[in-house]
């Protein structure tokens, strides 16, 4: 269940609460005019207006917006035919193009449009086949050509929209369902990137990533919490991930998320909103916005202003921090690209008959072999095998960790619902302990399958099946069965023998054998314990229990 | 039509900087002016302030500090202001030439790159593979020194 935790969400309120004791204790007794204890935060996951405090102040509305740049997983960038990958040796994945030499001249890359247009029909927008692009002007060392080509007039997809789910109690069992408008999809270049060298006051200037292809994904203000935008993010990236139109991996920068934040009180107009940067997890981003939010409150009932500004978030310090944009207000002087003519996109009505195929793209096409979306699959397990919906969840939070459960389900006589808690707990658990991926489990599905028949045929009690796969995960090769033979842990399928230990135990314990006598079945636990003890863990104890009453009633 | 763009910005008066408590700032650069011919059809012609001046500085990252470079780019926009010459009423907005045409798409193949040496030969200076570039964050001169140095060049 951990790896739900880091996504999805308590619920907005609890949070508040924590943030707002936090900052009363860094800033001490606060000259504001309200009481901190009092302040209503019109927030929570279910989205209605939380009532003010007992003062019957207005309540503060949160409004969070995002702006997503994913990177298209190409092998080459968008116009130009140099290698995208991460992490190779400085300009080396760099084309005349990409160092905006003269006379050179931009060529789309069919694929980065396709994972555009696929992108865009996931998120269920309508794909404009004709969108332009347009070039932003903006100085700046990694942007050898001084503009990004974008789209800003008409971009490729607009007007969709993304669902996410998000926990709204601590016991991760209720979960509510909502829904983020999604404004446009643009394509657009990378920049390169570049290193600061402070002591030398200079740049050191990568190139590798200058016209790596870009999704931008702008969503509309619908998010009013960190929990919220961060499990709209995931929702995302998973959805990425399945359709491979980005890897999305936040760590390598594939992924990067800008908030938008802003507070008002209800019925009021928008307040003035930061843009909060620098954000490279979702776990921060969650953080980081719900640090802002906070802040922007303290600002305004203090008697302050909100400035429009961009503002990085300091993971060490868990605060966001004013930051010098790249040139303060930008004018980015947008004009049409004038090398580029209209990208038109055709479906199977206007597709023209005597084209080169290879020059189009077929939105229907493209619609008609989109994979399974996370939903979809979420909703494929809970139907199928009768899992609860928050298993769901987890099962596609980590890679592969699905496709590991139904190739278990497959393997054994096992009833899914209890495969999914050996899948869930000891698997999962154990892997997450260890750092590691579904792929890397010492532990394959076929073997784990293997010992869960062991223990459907009780063959062994489920204590020994612990102690069997705490043995499978030294990976040292053996089956299951070799370690029940090795270990002795079989069931005793040996009826005189049990009953002999149960009989043994009883005349131990006279004491507990009063107690039960005189009406405290309790403590029949005990003597059950105690057997298993005896016989370590290769008892039945449905056995030894019907073995003991038969015996204390005698 | 894009070259208008410059002129159109500065007269407009986008996007300048409103230093914050910097009102004594705000009078406008003297000298540089009025050493062109007359055009009566370009609208009236503005001169290139201190703010203006800070903030294209700003956005470009360039220098122009020096009266030579302050009248280059009085005489760019002057020759950029021609463009009002132009009737252009009732004329839709072109894009480009190509606007009519197919844009061709790539295949997703690896053709270019590995030419680091070749690049960086261009570069003035460099640190092993990477184009070394002057410190992007850093600020620019203070406004106040500008201005020193601008009444100094008069």
């Amino acid at each position: 269940m951990a790896a739900l935790v880091a996504v999805a969400a308590r619920g907005c309120g609890g949070l508040w609460r924590r943030a707002r004791q936090r900052g009363a204790g860094q800033s001490g007794p606060g000259p504001g005019p309200f009481p901190r204890g009092q302040r209503g935060v019109a927030c929570n996951a279910r989205g209605g207006a939380v009532p003010a405090g007992k003062s019957g102040l207005a309540p503060w509305v949160p409004v969070v917006g995002l702006e997503i740049h994913a990177q298209i997983s190409s092998n080459s960038k968008l116009f130009s035919g140099s290698q995208v990958q991460f992490a190779a040796p400085p300009n080396s994945l760099v084309s005349f193009f990409d160092a905006s030499l003269p006379g050179t001249l931009p060529v789309l890359n069919r694929r980065c449009v396709e994972a555009a247009v696929m992108t865009g029909l996931a998120l269920n927008c309508s794909i404009n086949k004709k969108s332009l692009f347009d070039r932003k002007h903006y100085f700046y060392a990694d942007l050898p050509a001084g503009y990004q080509i974008t789209q800003q007039r008409v971009p490729i997809a607009v007007n969709g929209s993304l669902s996410y789910s998000l926990c709204i109690d601590s016991k991760m069992s209720q979960m509510v369902t909502k829904t983020v408008r999604i404004k446009q999809i643009q394509l657009e270049q990378d920049s390169g990137k570049s290193l600061h060298d402070d002591t030398r006051s200079q740049t050191l200037v990568d190139l590798n990533r200058a016209g790596v292809g870009l999704m931008e994904v702008v969503m509309e203000p619908d998010m009013c919490c960190g929990e919220e935008a961060a499990a709209a993010v995931r929702e995302l990236q998973l959805i990425l991930q399945t359709l491979g139109s980005s890897q999305a991996v936040m760590a390598e920068g594939q992924l990067r998320v800008d908030a938008n934040v802003s507070v008002h009180h209800p019925g009021e107009p928008y307040g003035v909103r930061t843009e909060v940067k620098n954000i490279n997890s979702i776990r921060f981003l969650a953080k980081a916005i719900d640090y802002e939010i906070q802040r922007q409150i303290e600002e305004l009932e203090n008697g302050g202003t909100i400035l429009n500004e961009t503002r990085a978030f300091d993971s060490k310090l868990g605060c966001t921090v004013p930051m010098r944009d790249k040139e303060g207000k930008q004018d980015y002087r947008f004009m049409p690209e004038p090398n580029l003519p209209p990208l038109i996109l055709y479906d199977a009505k206007s597709l023209p008959a005597n084209m080169n195929h290879q020059q189009v793209i077929n939105i229907d096409w493209i619609h008609e072999r989109l994979p399974d979306l996370p939903s979809v699959k979420r909703k494929k397990l809970v139907e199928q095998y009768g899992i609860l919906p928050e298993h769901s969840f987890t099962l596609l939070n980590e890679e592969g960790l699905a496709e590991f459960f139904e190739s278990v389900v497959k393997q054994t006589q096992m009833k899914p619902k209890k495969v999914i808690g050996w899948i869930l707990k000891d698997l999962l658990s154990y892997l997450k302990q260890h750092s590691l991926t579904v792929k890397e489990s010492p532990v394959s599905s076929f073997v784990l399958a293997d010992l869960l028949n062991l223990l459907e045929k009780k063959e062994i009690s489920s204590t020994a099946a612990k102690q069997v796969l705490a043995e499978l995960w030294k990976g040292e090769g053996k089956t299951p069965l070799e370690i029940v033979k090795e270990q002795k842990l079989e069931l005793l399928q040996d009826q005189k023998e049990l009953e002999q230990i149960c009989q043994a135990v009883i005349d131990g314990h006279k004491n507990e054998v009063m107690a039960i006598k005189a009406g405290n079945p309790k403590v029949l636990n005990k003597l059950i314990g105690l057997v298993q003890k005896k016989t370590q863990g290769r008892s039945n104890p449905v056995l030894v229990k019907q073995l003991l009453e038969k015996k204390l009633s005698g | 039509m894009r070259a208008l763009l410059l002129g159109a910005w500065l007269r407009a008066g986008r996007g300048l900087p409103r230093a914050p408590g910097s009102g004594r700032r705000h009078r406008e650069h003297r000298g540089h002016s009025g050493h062109s011919e007359h055009r009566p059809q370009a609208p009236l012609r503005q001169k290139v302030s201190v703010e203006v001046l800070q903030h294209l500085e700003h956005l470009a990252l360039v220098d122009f500090r020096d009266a030579e470079g302050v009248e280059r780019l009085q005489k760019a926009i002057q020759f950029a202001d021609q463009l009002h010459e132009v009737n252009t009423d009732g004329v839709e907005p072109m894009d480009s030439v190509l606007e009519d045409r197919c844009l061709y798409l790539r295949e997703d193949d690896v053709t270019e790159g590995n030419c680091t040496k070749e690049l960086l030969e261009n570069a003035r200076e460099k640190v092993e593979e990477y184009f070394v570039a002057p410190p992007g964050n850093i600020p620019l001169p203070k406004l106040e020194e500008q201005e020193t140095f601008l009444q100094g060049s008069q």
